[in-house]
């Protein structure tokens, strides 16, 4: 394999991501990813050194609202689904120390 | 300290523009709701909801753009921001790294040391986060989502300031600007302007540059000041330690005046920034450009150019006048009305100040209409007011937005502008005050303002003392 | 008769006709699914009481003379990343399992203003990731055909659903051929419209730059009438585009005089199962029979668009799925000990294997130090693939291929090798990069007695080409679902 991923690198896909993986599933992981990237690299087979990146397949540009307010008072839905609320906001672990 | 250290600071100022609707949603922005109750989908990160780009933030970005002198992006796009905090409902911020809309611009700042030209590397718009707060006895932190996608535009500069002082007229300066373009209120206190320092020293001479941290929540200009002053010092102790300053971003803590390092072992800071696919890229045409251009308000330094010479305002009295976008509104709308700008100014710079500093307000809260105020000048050069009344008038003016006629109508306040009537009075207080009279004609001329006093008591300070002093004059001098 | 041998079009004629109610239509398909749901398991949630509801209130609005369109009264299932007001909304993940959403996407409220009755929520692999409906977290589907194998996916659920006459049609939702490679595995017609047809509001994203909701259906007719329904302008998605000329069905005409038909020969090389190459020439030779000219050209950069459709699919999933965190909605882990413990375990507990190595690549190639090669590397690649096409098409009206190198596998074998089952895709996934329509139509059975699909490639916005393509294509077929003439159990 081509690409090797350490140990270091799987932790720290494990933090960009939020993923707790066990010692068996960062093995997997690793092999996986290897050799995922293994096969993405076959791009670099493609002179691509001419041509601009595509994020968008149309030219469709300027998609706008006007600044009118269309939205009312929908709190009762928006808490429907919380885990956890309180006093009508969304309750999570203490953010400060 | 053994050498001398520079200061290096930049600023990332973030500024809540005055949209009524959040930036992608029509949710209203209004500050004050019940938590969650200016909400929807997709401010909320439901799933399966989508942004639409309200256009009035690109048209308020592209204005503070053109008066800061930057290039605008023609062509620019959004971008995603990744990283998890609960107040950020995506788990993603909607923000512009790789094509902000405006760059390489710049404004004119004034110290103590001169002029000064401070540069700016970009502007980029972007969207808020909602509000935590933590809960003490729950031991859990609450989130509120009535701020979240409320627009932002942050505002980065070049690192050309070099103290406390050029800081705070850098940010003077932008507040002006953006206030006078009505894009938004920039109210230090209440967040809709924040200011990130970027700071660094290097000793004096050299032309390399030390390694900076940032910091963050600092809510008043004051607080800026001693952030700058205490982050330059413990960055100093640590060079002169021998120690190195680490690259981070810390929090000033304003009470114990120290910075406290933010880090923490779950934040990578890796933003793994990549276009946003929701959102249409934005194509700035040369007409649309042209179009903002000509809409731009007239800004500070004209005004103040204007008041010097269309009204023949002093230079300190139109600096002030003009330090405030509220205050200049309320003179011109008022002068528009009555015709006379001195008086105007005079009330702005008078009683107006003084009220403003003695209610603890700045002059973005000033709420009495141009109208009422046009109405009381009126009422004085019409002389249906003497000045004292006037002043008291004016309170509840400022405190009220009263009805200046209604006011002095309900409370019997008017001079008593019918001579005959006043005059009976005098010739009543003169009779009964033989002792004063004789004084007076003995050569002691002060003798008269006793006279004046008891006749304005006597009319319950509703006669007009230029008309008293000039009966009385006439009763005496026979 | 049996009511659910009826398309989609004919059953809401009959209905209009009187000769049948919304009621008995919803009724029937409601026994269907209770009689055969614990065998194929094509639904996830099925709501009776809504539907039937739901099917008194249509009835009423036919009678009244306010619902009139082709598909008022048809009972209809939606792929479960499709929120629906009211009914749980899964993405087949436990870390959905409870959430009901509190509006309704688009596409939904499209069909369900032609006067469609939603019956329930199809099954799908989680988050639309994989080719199976295997990684589904509420058990896998089978292929109504033989429930020894996979129905396909991830719109399995949907194209099951639709071939065990479940529902007289579908939607299901396209990122790198989960539309049309599920609808060739189950023998059923899906069609993948143009990027920007058909609104994203309420789609649950996976790869926002390639997801397309569309039809599933019993044949071309049905498809081009559901996508004249869906086909609608939303202000709410800003990459929903302003159609003109979206009279679909007009396009059912079964004349292909002229026209000219491309088979790109890198689509029929290595890699194909011999039967489906055969099934793809067959299909030519008919077309050519009615006056289509066909030829094979080449299409290139066919190897490439696996590696750029992972990378991109991928990245976007990585940030799509980053509000799943137990704050808002959904599964939140029992017990932790503060915020990113929080986060870490419900992300971790909440999704499956496949999601999780789909997030962890898009978090990597998106990551500081790797953005240039991958991602950037993949977004160039997409503008060559877009080029190639639109190549072809100055020369062709449409492209005709397989839609997959072979039919469904047996049920547990995909998963053992995820690249393995990547490759499935080579076919599908460069049309969600360029942005293009494309319809999977059956035509043929292999010898195992599992169907075969052939893909119909158009141009941007050229639905009726594909449509009228594979229109004429199907009437020189002899019909076969399972359980009726060709087809089997």
């Amino acid at each position: 394999m081509a690409n090797i991923i350490s140990d270091e690198t799987i932790d720290y896909v494990g933090i960009l991501s939020k993923l707790e993986l066990s010692d068996q599933e960062k093995e997997q992981a690793k092999k996986d990813m290897g050799r995922m990237l293994d096969y993405i690299d076959k791009l670099n087979g493609l002179d691509t050194s001419q041509v601009e990146p595509m994020s968008h397949v149309f030219p469709v540009h300027n998609v706008f609202r006007e600044d009118v307010v269309t939205n009312g008072d929908v709190r009762e839905d928006i808490l429907e689904n919380a885990p956890e609320q309180k006093d009508g906001q969304f309750q999570v672990p203490k953010t400060v120390e | 300290m053994a050498k001398g250290y520079e200061t290096v600071i930049g600023l990332e100022v973030h500024v809540e523009l005055a949209t009524k609707t959040k930036i992608f949603c029509g949710c209203s922005t209004e500050f004050g709701g019940e938590p969650n109750t200016h909400t929807c989908p997709v401010c909320t990160g439901m799933p399966g909801s989508l942004p639409v780009l309200n256009k009035q933030v690109v048209e308020y970005a592209m204005a503070v753009g053109l008066a800061t002198n930057c290039q605008i992006h023609q062509k620019c796009k959004f971008d995603r921001k990744n990283y998890f905090y609960p107040d950020n409902p995506q788990n993603y911020q909607i923000s512009q790294l790789y094509l902000p809309i405006c760059h390489d611009g710049w404004v004119e700042i004034e110290t103590e040391e001169g002029k000064k030209r401070v540069g700016i590397h970009e502007i980029h718009m972007e969207e808020d986060a909602g509000k935590l707060i933590h809960d003490e006895w729950g031991d859990c932190s609450l989130v509120d989502f009535n701020r979240s996608g409320v627009p932002l535009i942050e505002i980065v500069s070049e690192p050309d300031m070099r103290s406390a002082q050029e800081v705070i007229a850098y940010l003077d300066k932008l507040r002006l600007i953006i206030q006078y373009l009505g894009a938004s209120d920039c109210k230090l206190q209440e967040g809709s302007m924040r200011a990130d320092v970027n700071l660094s020293v290097r000793e004096k001479g050299s032309d390399v540059f030390g390694t900076r941290t940032e910091m963050k929540n600092l809510n008043s200009f004051k607080a800026i000041a001693r952030a700058i002053e205490g982050e330059k010092n413990r960055q100093i102790d640590l060079i002169e330690d021998g120690q190195s300053v680490i690259q981070e971003t810390r929090r000033w803590d304003d009470t114990k005046e120290y910075s406290y390092p933010m880090r923490s072992k779950e934040d990578a800071q890796d933003y793994r920034y990549f276009p946003d696919p929701d959102l249409a890229p934005i194509v700035i045409s040369d007409e649309w450009l042209e179009e903002i251009r000509s809409r731009q308000p007239e800004l500070r330094t004209e005004k103040l150019e204007r008041y010097k010479q269309e009204f023949d305002i002093p230079q300190y009295d139109a600096e002030i006048l003009t330090g405030s976008k509220r205050l200049a509104d309320i003179f011109e709308a008022t002068t528009a009305i009555c015709q006379k700008p001195k008086k105007v100014s005079n009330w702005l710079m008078g009683e107006t100040l003084r009220l403003l500093k003695e209610h603890d307000q700045e002059p973005e809260d000033l709420a009495f209409s141009p109208e009422n105020l046009a109405r009381l000048i009126q009422m004085v050069e019409e002389g249906t007011i003497n000045n004292k009344a006037a002043k008291e008038v004016f309170e509840q003016i400022f405190t009220q937005d009263t009805d200046p006629g209604a006011y002095v109508e309900e409370h019997g306040m008017e001079s008593v502008s019918d001579e005959g009537e006043l005059r009976r009075v005098i010739e009543g207080i003169v009779e009964a005050n033989p002792q004063s009279v004789a004084d007076y004609k003995g050569g002691k001329k002060k003798a008269i303002g006793f006279l004046v006093g008891q006749t304005m008591k006597a009319m319950k300070g509703k006669a007009d003392p230029g008309a008293v002093n000039k009966i009385l004059a006439e009763i005496l001098d026979k | 008769m049996d009511i659910l041998d009826l398309t989609a079009i004919q059953l809401g004629e009959k209905i209009k006709k009187k000769e049948l109610t919304a009621l008995e239509a919803t009724e029937a398909a409601l026994r269907q699914i209770s009689s055969n749901e614990s065998t194929y398991h094509c639904y996830v949630t099925v709501d009776e009481e809504k539907a039937l509801r739901r099917a008194g209130q249509v009835q009423e609005e036919i009678e009244a003379g306010r619902a009139t369109g082709p598909l008022a009264g048809v009972p209809v299932a939606v792929k479960d990343n499709i929120c629906t007001k009211g009914m749980r909304t899964t993405c087949s993940s436990r870390i959905l399992g409870d959430f009901v959403p509190t509006y309704t996407a688009s596409a939904a409220e499209a069909l369900e203003g032609a006067g469609a009755i939603i019956l329930g929520k199809t099954n799908m692999d989680e988050f639309a990731m994989g080719s199976t409906t295997e990684t589904s977290y509420y058990g896998v589907t089978k292929n109504p055909w033989n429930t020894e194998h996979v129905p396909g996916g991830s719109s399995g659920g949907s194209c099951a659903a639709v071939a065990a006459r479940e529902a007289f049609c579908a939607l299901g939702s396209d990122t790198g051929g989960s539309i049309r490679q599920p609808s060739s595995f189950c023998g059923v017609t899906g069609l993948k419209p143009t990027y920007g047809t058909v609104s994203r509001y309420g789609l649950i994203a996976y790869g926002s730059s390639l997801d397309q909701i569309g039809p599933v259906a019993k044949d071309v007719a049905d498809c081009a009438a559901l996508l004249e329904v869906l086909t609608v302008y939303d202000p709410k998605d800003s990459t929903s585009v302003r159609r003109e000329e979206t009279d679909f069905t007009s396009a059912l005409t079964g004349d292909v005089k002229g026209m000219r038909i491309g088979i790109p020969r890198d689509h029929m090389g290595e890699g194909l199962d011999p039967q489906i190459r055969a099934s793809v020439e067959q299909a030519a030779k008919a077309l050519e029979e009615q006056g289509a000219v066909v030829e094979e050209f080449d299409l290139s950069l066919v190897e490439y668009a696996i590696p750029a459709y992972y990378v991109i699919a991928s990245a976007e999933a990585s940030s799509n799925l980053s509000r799943f965190d137990g704050v808002k909605y959904g599964y939140r882990t029992e017990e932790y000990e503060g915020l990113h413990n929080m986060y870490k375990k419900t992300r971790s507990e909440g999704f499956g294997e496949e999601v999780k190595r789909r997030i962890m690549l898009g978090s990597f190639v998106l990551s500081s130090g790797y953005y240039d090669a991958y991602y950037l590397k993949a977004l160039r690649t997409k503008a060559l693939i877009k080029e190639a096409f639109d190549r072809a098409f100055e020369k062709y009206d449409v492209i005709l291929g397989p839609t997959a190198p072979s039919t469904a596998p047996k049920l547990g074998e995909s998963l053992k090798d995820p690249l393995k089952m990547y490759l499935g895709d080579i076919y599908t996934v460069s049309v969600n990069l360029a942005g293009l329509p494309a319809m999977s139509v059956p035509y043929g059975i292999d010898e195992q007695n599992l169907p075969i699909g052939v893909q119909f490639i158009g141009g941007s916005f050229q639905e009726k080409a594909v449509i009228r393509a594979g229109y004429a294509l199907e009437q020189t077929r002899e019909w076969h679902m399972p359980g009726s003439k060709k087809g089997g159990r």
